[in-house]
């Protein structure tokens, strides 16, 4: 579903690289050639996409946990068989994603490790609970919106598997915002408890998705960076103000109002101007003390440890067909 | 955590239509091949983009340095005569 542009300091030792190739690698960088896992690449340009990618892959997975909630409860069949496609495709999104960092030369242990010891961040939107139906029509319309906003310019990102995995996810994510859209639209064409059910969603999941964008520009460590290597093509600020513009007059036409007294049309730069958003309660939610923090990890890890018996039995299945063969074709000899 | 074997690795390669090629897609892990080619199923063609699918273990991929492309592609660059635009046709003689 997302990545959030977290931008905290790539940690690892400091390495020195040969000018030389740096040069040769900004050369090619600013011929919008893509990077390949083969290609020599500064080794902070390794880390700052192995740390992109993951947590971008981390919140697809983690993004499943809040939908999949409503799977049972879903009003109807129809519903129901769509959100079970979304999430299902947000777990395909993770595997395209962690695939695409395995590239880096980090193996997908190492970063199923990270997220289940809290090493490695998730996007902050998903420490957020799902209350009613309508939050699961407030996910696809903004959650979804606001990625997609995001992930788009990432089909254009410098290295070649994260563009590629950025391209399929894109065309397959068109239908989640639309059957988002389409839940808020019948509630708010529906009783007035449906309606006000639609307006309490968007009253609580409004703020989250403007931090999703991550920090503003001016406390973004990394943008400056990422933006020479062609990582990022815009910066937070102008992502977040895309996304405000697009999104206003669709809110207005489900007749809702956003929960921002400061939301103004400027006529003079053709922009919605919005309130200031609360970084501190941003920068609660990251460091693990948002809603559902524990509870999304524990679900995790959960899952993970359940599944180890599979795992192993589905190795130790595979070794032991291996020697049979290996025995039947001895014998045949 | 971390005590577990890791699983193995392979890339994917799908023919979306006939008459098209294998291209590579991505990766999976998977035990073995026939569980590979299942995962492969359900995390690249959920929308039926493939009539077929190849799994092959990614160690088993020898890739050549796009470092040295300069002297491995070296014999193409140097025979222009392999091109048509090589040849002068006298232009009455027509499209060739």
């Amino acid at each position: 579903m997302y990545s959030q542009a977290l931008n905290e300091r790539v940690e690892g030792p400091r390495v020195v690289e040969d000018p030389g190739k740096v040069a040769a690698f900004e050369a090619r960088i600013d011929a919008e050639e893509r990077i390949e896992p083969n290609d020599w690449m500064p080794e902070a340009y390794r880390r700052t996409l192995v740390r992109q990618i993951s947590q971008h892959a981390h919140s697809e997975i983690v993004g499943m946990l809040p939908e999949g909630n409503w799977i049972t409860r879903a009003p109807s069949l129809r519903r129901k068989a769509a959100l079970l496609a979304k999430v299902q495709d947000e777990g395909g999104h993770g595997l395209y994603l962690y695939a695409a960092a395995e590239t880096l030369g980090v193996s997908r242990e190492e970063l199923c490790e990270q997220l289940l010891t809290g090493k490695a961040k998730y996007s902050s939107i998903f420490n957020y609970p799902t209350l009613t139906w309508a939050d699961i029509g407030c996910i696809g319309w903004l959650v979804d919106g606001a990625a997609i906003m995001n992930q788009i310019p990432l089909c254009r990102t410098s290295y070649g598997p994260y563009a590629r995995a950025m391209i399929r996810i894109c065309k397959e994510e068109s239908f989640h915002q639309r059957q988002g859209y389409e839940i808020m639209l019948t509630l708010c064409r529906g009783t007035a408890e449906q309606k006000a059910m639609a307006q309490d969603a968007l009253n609580r999941w409004w703020w989250p998705s403007l931090m999703m964008f991550g920090p503003p520009d001016a406390e973004s460590q990394h943008t400056q960076q990422s933006m020479r290597w062609k990582i990022k093509r815009f910066t937070n600020d102008e992502l977040r103000q895309k996304f405000v513009d697009a999104t206003v007059p669709q809110g207005h036409y489900l007749g809702l109002t956003f929960p921002d007294p400061l939301l103004r049309f400027d006529e003079s730069t053709g922009h919605w101007r919005f309130g200031a958003i609360d970084w501190d309660e941003f920068k609660r939610v990251l460091a693990g003390y948002g809603p559902c923090n524990r509870e999304r990890m524990a679900a995790r890890r959960t899952a993970h440890a359940e599944g180890a018996w599979v795992r192993e039995a589905a190795l130790v299945h595979a070794e032991k067909r291996r020697l049979r063969e290996q025995a039947q074709k001895i014998a045949a000899e | 955590m971390m005590a577990e074997q890791p699983m193995p690795l392979w890339e994917v390669f799908i023919r979306s239509r006939t008459g098209l090629a294998h291209r590579h897609v991505g990766s999976v892990h998977a035990p073995d091949a026939g569980l590979a080619l299942d995962a492969a199923r359900d995390t690249y063609t959920r929308r039926g983009e493939g009539l077929s699918i190849w799994v092959v273990p990614s160690s088993a991929i020898t890739a050549s340095d796009p470092a040295e492309k300069g002297s491995l592609f070296e014999p193409t660059a140097s025979k222009i005569y392999r091109h048509p635009s090589f040849y002068d046709i006298p232009e009455e003689v027509g499209h060739m």
